[in-house]
């Protein structure tokens, strides 16, 4: 089971052009902001969207090929999807909703229902059966609208924002319900995702969309220790320079520098700074740190016992403290403060 | 302090009690009028019965033909992208406000034995007008546009996520439109053919235009009211508006939560 794509859709003046390869029973999240090309890229999979250039190939099999006239209908791909916010037929029960896909298929009504019953078991919601969609909480609706996929056989499963609909305090357990359902389906999954974090629990393969295209690909925890997008370091919270690098510094794009402990080579490069390894002083710090530099206070955000401090400097920096030592600074918005950072916490690696 | 509500100003207040006294006060006149002792005798009459079972039946045929071909237009018009739909909609529109003694005409000099299509027709051993099939062309031709605006509106504002939804299950276009969208839209359907079969069941102007005025065979319950009330029976005319009151009393009150609403 192999999923092998290069999608490339044109609408107006936007292209998405992206290349995806992923193995069967191993989960790819697509992440990206607004606008990025992440439901585009799972329409296009699921046959809703045509490609307007590329080639879509499931298995070997060919989906979609402009170029040799290829093009199969949703209904005969073997794909399935989990839509945003669900959409399960409010006219059906629960349990007709999850035979929908059998029924279409070919299976007999009543063939089709209990196959459907065998999903919802192993879903949890056998005691639902009955229930009209409207009747169901957000977790139940979400196990629903996966059961239903996953009732028609595919070999691709595509999920579109799976959480998104959710609540904050259902999420994590939703969350890992649909990560434990996930890795017993061994056909290939793709998950799209707004959250680098949601997508980091659910996905063994990460992929970064910006404007259209792969800023970024690799392992969940690799993206998010060394973001390559302004956009993923800002959601996981930590301070990420471009700039270009001369033996162990980095000479910011837009101003400054920092040093790190050890030279990765020169050229364009980023660093990575955690908020919480960032020191702040009123006055200039003596010492052993090799990046001291000053600036102004532009937003001072409580998080939980910890406070956020945005700091307007060359780099600009957000740094982490502890409430106690905020107080101690007296911090108020444009006061000056010193910001120091060791070497060794910061971490630089190449572009 | 106790809230006290604005007193509602003069003036519209009077407007609308004379707005609704214009509505109430036909309606009062006709059972004031009504003969009450015998009404049963008037509306059990051979040819009272005749007309009311024409009536009903080319009232039903014309729904039938009206959802036939009304579906499809409606669909098309809300989910289809075309040049001239404008037109198309001005066109299938135009029936509710034409006179329809107009349309009438307009379907005689059509399928007539002179008409352009209804010469073809006549070669072909087949009459429409003065026959009860040209009484249900007229009632659908006037009737149909109530049922195609109503459930153009519920194609239009149908999730079509959910049809997309049924095609990655496996659901073709046709299985999709089965088993998702018609279901979806049923309550605009429902509420789209009940109109208009109402408005079938009280066609005058086409009918008797198109069609004439044969007992039996063209002569529905509106054509018997008019002829009775010229005539000399003024009692049947009113016990039959009577009963044609009340079926529109019916579908008013039927429909109140679906269409008649501005919600």
């Amino acid at each position: 089971m192999n999923l092998d794509a290069h999608v490339k859709v044109i609408v107006g003046e936007f292209t998405l052009d992206v290349e995806l390869d992923v193995a069967g029973g191993r989960t790819l999240a697509v992440v990206g902001p607004n606008g990025s090309g992440k439901t585009t890229l799972l329409r296009t999979l699921a046959g809703l969207t045509p490609l307007d250039e590329g080639r879509i190939s499931l298995d070997g099999d060919v989906l979609d090929d402009p170029a040799t006239n290829i093009f199969r209908a949703p209904e005969a791909r073997p794909v399935a999807m989990v839509f945003q916010d669900h959409v399960l037929f409010p006219h059906l029960t629960v349990l007709d909703n999850v035979a929908f896909g059998a029924r279409a298929r070919g299976r007999t009504k009543r063939d089709a229902r209990d196959y459907a019953g065998e999903w919802l078991d192993r879903v949890g919601l056998a005691d639902r059966a009955s229930a009209y969609p409207r009747e169901l909480s957000g977790g139940q609706g979400q196990r629903v609208a996966l059961a239903r996929a996953l009732a028609s056989d595919p070999a691709l499963l595509l999920l579109d924002e799976p959480l998104a609909a959710l609540d904050a305090t259902t999420r994590i357990d939703v969350r890992r319900d649909l990560r434990r359902h996930l890795s017993t389906f061994d056909g290939v999954r793709v998950v799209v995702s707004h959250d680098p974090v949601d997508a980091a629990v659910l996905a063994d393969d990460l992929i970064v969309l910006d404007h259209g295209r792969i800023a970024q690909a690799g392992t969940p925890s690799d993206i998010t220790a060394r973001p390559r997008t302004p956009w993923v370091a800002d959601l996981v919270g930590t301070n990420l320079y471009r700039g270009t690098a001369d033996g162990n510094t980095l000479h910011v794009d837009g101003g400054g520098s920092l040093a790190a402990a050890s030279g990765v080579g020169d050229g364009a490069a980023f660093a990575v700074v955690h908020p919480r390894v960032v020191a702040l002083h009123r006055a200039k710090p003596e010492g052993t740190p090799r990046n001291v530099w000053s600036g102004h206070a532009t937003s001072i955000e409580r998080v939980g016992d910890r406070v956020r401090v945005k700091i307007d400097a060359a780099p600009s920096i957000v740094a982490e403290i502890t409430a106690g030592a905020a107080s101690e600074l007296e911090l108020t918005d444009g006061s000056p403060l010193w910001i120091a950072v060791k070497a060794t916490e910061v971490d630089l690696y190449l572009a | 302090m106790t809230r006290r509500r604005e007193r509602p100003p003069l003036l519209p207040v009077v407007i609308a009690a004379i707005a609704v006294a214009a509505f109430a006060l036909p309606l009062a006149g006709l059972l004031w009028r009504a003969p009450w002792s015998s009404a049963w005798d008037e509306l059990s009459s051979p040819e009272a019965l005749d007309a009311l079972r024409l009536s009903l039946i080319t009232s039903l045929a014309a729904t039938a033909v009206a959802i036939v071909l009304g579906v499809p237009l409606a669909w098309v018009q809300a989910r289809v992208e075309y040049r001239g739909k404008a037109f198309v909609r001005a066109l299938t529109t135009l029936p509710m406000v034409l006179p329809p003694v107009v349309g009438g005409v307009a379907l005689l000099l059509a399928f007539g034995r002179r008409g352009i299509v209804g010469a073809q027709l006549d070669k072909q051993g087949i009459q429409l007008p003065f026959t009860t099939a040209g009484a249900i062309i007229a009632e659908a031709f006037v009737a149909m546009p109530f049922l195609v605006l109503t459930l153009e509106a519920a194609f239009r504002t149908t999730d079509r996520r959910l049809e997309e939804a049924a095609r990655t299950l496996g659901a073709g276009r046709g299985e999709v439109f089965r088993r998702v969208t018609l279901p979806l839209v049923r309550p605009s359907l429902i509420a789209g053919a009940v109109l208009c079969w109402a408005r079938a069941l009280g066609e005058f102007g086409a009918t008797i235009t198109f069609a004439g005025n044969l007992p039996k065979t063209t002569q529905t319950l509106p054509l018997f009211v008019f002829l009775k009330f010229e005539g000399t029976n003024t009692d049947a005319a009113i016990v039959l508006s009577l009963v044609l009151v009340l079926v529109s009393l019916l579908v008013v009150v039927g429909l109140r939560e679906r269409w008649l609403t501005t919600r």
